[in-house]
């Protein structure tokens, strides 16, 4: 969510919800566990590995955080989208090449939803991803590495918002537009028009994009949507499989003073799309190819391990208005944001976040609808379902502001209330809400490890909280989100546990760890780097000069660098330090530091080569060294790079003791 | 000497083609920060890290402390003792041919005899290794030597050493075993 609509629009409300709540009596009966029960759900003595991964998007601050459930702890971060000074990522001459887009080097990214992947509807901890909202980018990231190893960038949008989404099978991954912004209808070229024309000429998109066996995404097709605003999404499973389900908001088209001009209609839409008969209409030819340029980023693991980009010019778009039967509206209260299928796919909950009720829609009521044209009538062309025809039920008093939901696969479903900062747990099939606890404050998303899938872990649920305030010891203006762990394994929730997340956390996944333990890997064999750049032993260590580049092919292993004297290197050159790592071992990478680079510093994993590019500027003795404290003999790991004058002759040495 | 004692005489004789699949000994090294163990294994040919790189990372630890670097290439033993087992191996063949149970005797004594000599050598090759250090070596603890145990644990700095027989060696010994048995009967004949 939009932190300066949230901060601006909510906080009044919530004001409003406490003196609402104040007049009702206490709307809590989640307590606290008595504590040393509490501490004891969480503990996880020391050596011994927690039973749940839990991949938690960044936000603003562009990466995917790895914690362990259910201690909280914060055990990695995978830069995803920003740049990341601590490993060189997107700055190493290996890894730029995964932020270029077609508006240049971005270096910066918002990073919203990671999803797993999933096999039958069920997590199978092969990859996650996730997706870039500024940017409208997809990554996927392995698992064996815990590496960003695909980024796509998604053309046609402004504000990759309900995104990223996986089908039961992993067939696709969704995306779709938050910010429509103004399309040629042939196509769909953004125009310079006045702000002002929006209901003439604004537009959004949804995108499916392949993703093959080895998890190489293309983007198969777009389909043209009416220019609303498209905010959270998920696919449909066991009956409702070949459905995704997209929420928008803003159909009353305002493009200023949203928090007021798009919160008017009484009832917005869901887009379900049957992704099925459109892949069938793509795969048919059917729609047009339109120039729609966008990058490609991937790592070339047959070229060790270098990231590539390639540009593709051109991308297939649907028209729902002449394609028949790929998008049909469901009209939902009230400026719905999640959308949620439950793990018998049956019922699709959204949280509208201004609605005093849940609307909980059947998928089989809706597919009558279709079937009888059970329809209200049409907006821009798109069919809109009635919504007495199609409604399951509605959740009364689930709180104010209530967003997102997960389900545990006991037949409930939990859904945050952002306003009214709680959480409530409902009866799926009789809409009535059985429990409700507290939090602190202002959950966000939710998350149960599996919750979105076919077969949760009912266990624990993750309150991902937009509000810390007084939570940890103060840090200023300035401080981290705050999750907090609820046991749902009884009938009453019960909080075990704050634990503060980095960035902005929007979405979250989890998985049993075992499922992701098993495909780990240690370090990278040197046997199988295939670098073009790589010294792989110490004799094949050099410097060589070609024009005004340098190409230094250097080795670490504890505790030296080869070569660690080097001269012959004038101001003006383009130094590049291709750093082999030649340890084989397990968690001894090398770091690389060169004084006055306008660089980060490289972290290289055993078996890995990666590439620092330094121009000296100065003549002098410039000093290099290991920033991994790698060893005992750590801080003896370093080297010199004499630089001389522009015009000097002094030639290419080089040498390692002696 | 009956046709069962000579072929169980074979038998003890084949069964030392099984040295030539299992290491004879192993050393095991355990200190907190190897949670997933570090060690080699010495077979008649070679000398091998217990998982691929264990060999090398053992050697690079080895180095802060002036240790020779362990390179089976250099070690010439590894070449002849492929030939004293095919020795053992092919005259204990002749003699479950021959069937003269005094020959098991003088047999199993070269066997023993290179038993003793190899852990003999196995135990100079340790000493050297342990006792004789680049003296440029930058960890110098006073006093200090890295000699691993021949046979058990033993702790250096804050790595524990276990040395211990592995499978080659226990064939070697069900390998006399038999030799011997059949010796004791054939000499009732």
């Amino acid at each position: 969510m939009n932190k300066l609509l949230k901060k601006s629009l909510l906080w009044p409300l919530t004001a409003v919800a406490a003196i609402g709540f104040l007049s009702m009596g206490c709307s809590s009966n989640g307590e606290f566990g008595s504590s040393s029960d509490a501490a004891e759900k969480v503990y996880v003595a020391p050596g011994e590995h927690d039973e749940f991964y839990g991949f938690f998007s960044g936000g603003y601050n562009g990466q995917l955080g790895v914690y362990g459930l259910p201690s909280g702890r914060h055990i990695f971060t995978i830069p995803v989208f920003s740049q990341a000074a601590v490993n060189g990522y997107g700055y190493s001459e290996e890894t730029k090449a995964m932020l270029q887009t077609t508006d240049g080097f971005v270096p910066w990214g918002d990073a919203h939803h990671p999803e797993l992947s999933q096999t039958d509807g069920e997590t199978d901890g092969r990859w996650v991803f996730i997706n870039e909202n500024n940017t409208p980018r997809i990554a996927r990231i392995g698992l064996d590495e815990f590496k960003t190893q695909e980024i796509i960038e998604i053309p046609n949008s402004a504000g990759n918002h309900a995104s990223s989404f996986v089908t039961p099978n992993t067939e696709y991954v969704s995306a779709a537009t938050r910010f429509s912004i103004p399309m040629k209808e042939d196509n769909l070229e953004n125009m310079d028009v006045s702000i002002d024309s929006y209901k003439e000429n604004f537009k959004g998109t949804i995108s499916f994009i392949k993703v093959s066996d080895e998890g190489k995404m293309n983007i198969d097709f777009q389909i043209m949507m009416p220019g609303f605003n498209y905010d959270l999404s998920h696919a449909g499973k066991g009956p409702s499989d070949g459905w995704s389900f997209f929420t928008s908001y803003n159909s009353e088209e305002a493009h200023t003073m949203l928090e007021i001009n798009a919160s008017r209609n009484d009832k917005d839409y869901i887009a379900a799309i049957n992704w099925k008969k459109a892949a069938e209409y793509a795969k048919e030819g059917k729609g047009k190819m339109i120039p729609g340029k966008h990058y490609r980023n991937y790592i070339d693991h047959e070229e060790g391990g270098i990231a590539k980009s390639e540009v593709i010019e051109e991308v297939r778009v649907l028209d729902p208005r002449k394609l028949e039967g790929i998008v049909y509206f469901l009209p939902t209260p009230k400026s719905p944001h999640g959308v949620d299928v439950d793990p018998t796919g049956q019922y699709i909950a959204a949280g509208g976040k201004l609605s005093t009720v849940i609307p909980v829609h059947s998928f089989e009521k809706m597919m009558t609808a279709i079937e009888n044209k059970d329809f209200e009538g049409e907006d821009q062309g798109i069919p809109v379902l009635n919504y007495d025809s199609i409604l399951h039920g509605e959740v009364e008093n689930p709180g104010l502001g209530p967003l997102h939901t997960e389900f545990d696969g006991k037949g409930y479903a939990y859904t945050t209330a952002f306003i009214s900062s709680e959480i409530v747990k409902w009866d799926i099939e009789k809409t009535e809400v059985v429990d409700r606890i507290d939090v602190y404050y202002s959950p966000g998303h939710l998350m149960i490890p599996g919750g979105d899938s076919r077969n949760p872990d009912g266990k624990y649920l993750v309150a991902l909280n937009k509000i810390t305030k007084d939570r940890y010891l103060p840090t200023g203006p300035e401080m981290f989100h705050s999750a907090q762990l609820i046991d749902i394994s009884g009938d009453k929730m019960q909080l075990l546990l704050d634990f503060p997340t980095e960035g902005e956390p929007h979405y979250a996944q989890g998985i049993t760890a075992d499922k992701v333990k098993k495909r780990q890997k240690r370090f990278y064999e040197i046997d199988e780097n295939n670098h073009p750049r790589a010294a792989k032993s110490e004799k094949a260590t050099r410097v060589e000069r070609d024009g005004n580049e340098v190409h230094v092919y250097m080795t670490t292993i504890r505790s030296h660098f080869a070569p660690d004297n080097i001269e012959g290197i004038k101001v003006g050159d383009e130094v590049y330090f291709h750093v082999t790592n030649l340890e084989q071992d397990w968690d001894v990478p090398h770091g690389f530091a060169m004084k006055g680079a306008n660089n980060a510093e490289l972290l290289i994993m055993p078996g890995e080569t990666l590439t620092l590019k330094w121009e000296p500027k100065k003549e002098g003795v410039f000093p290099f060294y290991c920033t991994d404290f790698c060893s005992a003999l750590h801080q003896e790991m370093q080297g010199y790079v004499r630089v001389s004058p522009e015009n000097s002759d002094t030639p290419i040495s080089y040498s390692t003791g002696q | 000497m009956d046709k069962q004692k000579r072929v169980w005489m074979a038998v003890a004789a084949l069964m030392l083609i099984g040295v030539y699949f299992f290491p004879i000994w192993s050393i095991s090294m355990d200190a907190p920060q190897y949670p997933e163990g570090i060690g080699m294994n010495i077979s008649v040919d070679n000398i091998e890290g217990k998982d691929k790189n264990d060999l090398q990372n053992i050697n690079g630890l080895n180095h802060y402390i002036g240790m020779k670097e362990i390179n089976p290439d250099s070690i010439p033993e590894l070449k002849i003792m492929p030939f004293i087992f095919g020795f053992l191996i092919i005259s204990g063949l002749v003699i479950a041919g021959i069937g003269n149970h005094k020959w098991i005797l003088f047999w199993l004594g070269l066997f023993v005899l290179f038993a003793i000599a190899g852990l003999v050598d196995f135990y100079i090759w340790g000493y050297d290794y342990g006792h004789n250090l680049n003296p440029d070596a930058p960890i110098k603890v006073p006093g200090m030597t890295y000699q691993p145990p021949l046979l058990g644990s033993k702790q250096l700095l804050n790595i524990n050493a276990t040395s211990l027989p592995h499978i080659g060696f226990y064939i070697s010994l069900i390998s006399m075993g038999i030799a011997s048995t059949v010796w004791w009967k054939s000499k009732e004949d």
